[in-house]
């Protein structure tokens, strides 16, 4: 480990030079010196990995663009590898609002919580995602409830706090990198991880940009659906709590 | 079978076997990828020479004509390679995955060796 925090904030960033400075500040007025700062920069074309260095924070830099799903897991590997214990994922847009990063914590820290995720539903504060996106987060979460028993109503969140076992199980070549989100809640409920979901306050993006623009939400769909289908065929292994896994032969 | 249909298609799949196995040669063409080409063309030969296996094969999966067994044969076997380079594909995305966030995973230690002063 780099240091001796035994948490790391990982924030995926993509061309985001002009807000990743702000949030990397923003993240240490609320965590100070409690955690270290990693931003996984995904070949930015930008100065991101330039501005994020300047602000503090310790860059890793994927050689080219390879999408969010990936840079996520370059986060859970290094993680992994530098032996930290609990690991919080911010975006790197400035749409998560890090004044939320105790909370979601805390579930991970005392136990209660193997991953907590960030919804934006329970925070009357948050900003409305338009009808269609909403439609499809009320689909894929009630789905994935149903699934796992445990209601989850912000299936898109990237958002997060984990803890090691989590991390180790997404680092493994079964994390599906295009669109993680209701699968790997589908994965990680179904292997025996305990979720739990925490209010936090998104922002809209003020940028405009977005991972789901012209055909992306019909593959969206189609590969979600097509991903819970099969982790549902999928032989898995059931993660205990205490220990190593066992091996569940459904 | 027409004659000049028969001689046309031993031309073709005796050309598609020697190619193949020209570009294996050259290493141009791996083992593992020139299988089904090679495999493909000998069905091919064999099917055009014993002609009454092609009608009885035409017989048995209900075709009208033997050359609609060969055409399907053909349309197989553009199946079969695509799923192979489906699969390979696949595999090399993932394979590429793995290099990439390596690669940025060792960048960033190194950075952090370099930053450590030198006993």
């Amino acid at each position: 480990m780099a240091s001796s925090n035994h948490t790391v904030v990982i924030i995926p960033a993509y061309n985001e030079e002009r807000a990743i400075g702000a949030l990397i500040a923003g993240i240490q007025a609320v965590i100070g010196d409690s955690a270290d700062i990693v931003v996984i920069n995904d070949g930015s074309c930008d100065n991101t990995a330039i501005a994020a260095h300047q602000a503090g924070a310790m860059v890793i830099s994927h050689p080219f663009n390879m999408g969010y799903g990936v840079t996520i897991q370059t986060g859970y590997k290094y993680a992994c590898t530098m032996g930290y214990e609990y690991l919080v994922q911010i975006d790197g847009d400035g749409q998560h609002d890090p004044a939320n990063i105790p909370a979601l914590l805390k579930p991970v820290m005392n136990g209660a919580a193997d991953l907590s995720l960030g919804s934006r539903f329970l925070d009357a504060g948050s900003y409305n995602p338009t009808l269609i996106r909403r439609a499809g987060m009320i689909f894929f979460g009630s789905l994935v409830s149903m699934l796992i028993g445990k209601r989850i109503s912000d299936p898109t969140s990237g958002y997060q706090a984990l803890n090691r076992s989590v991390m180790a199980f997404l680092s493994s070549d079964s994390f599906p990198c295009d669109y993680p989100d209701a699968d790997v809640l589908l994965m990680l409920g179904l292997s025996g991880f305990r979720v739990d979901e925490i209010p936090v306050r998104m922002y809209a993006n003020c940028d405009g940009k977005t991972m789901h623009s012209g055909f992306k939400p019909l593959y969206y769909v189609f590969k979600m659906l097509l991903s819970i289908f099969v982790t549902l065929l999928r032989k898995r292994t059931r993660y205990t709590g205490a220990g190593r896994p066992s091996e569940d032969a459904d | 079978m027409p004659i000049k249909q028969q001689i046309f298609s031993l031309i073709l799949c005796t050309l598609v076997f020697l190619f193949t196995v020209d570009m294996v040669r050259k290493h141009k063409l791996r083992e593992e990828y020139s299988v089904l080409w090679l495999g493909t063309s000998l069905l091919m030969f064999v099917l055009v020479l014993k002609y009454d296996l092609l009608v009885a094969i035409t017989n048995f999966i209900g075709a009208g004509l033997p050359t609609t067994t060969l055409f399907l044969c053909a349309n197989l076997f553009l199946i079969l390679i695509a799923m192979q380079f489906s699969f390979r594909i696949s595999k090399h995305s993932s394979q590429i995955k793995n290099l990439v966030q390596e690669n940025a995973l060792l960048r960033a230690e190194l950075e952090q060796l370099k930053k450590t002063p030198q006993l």
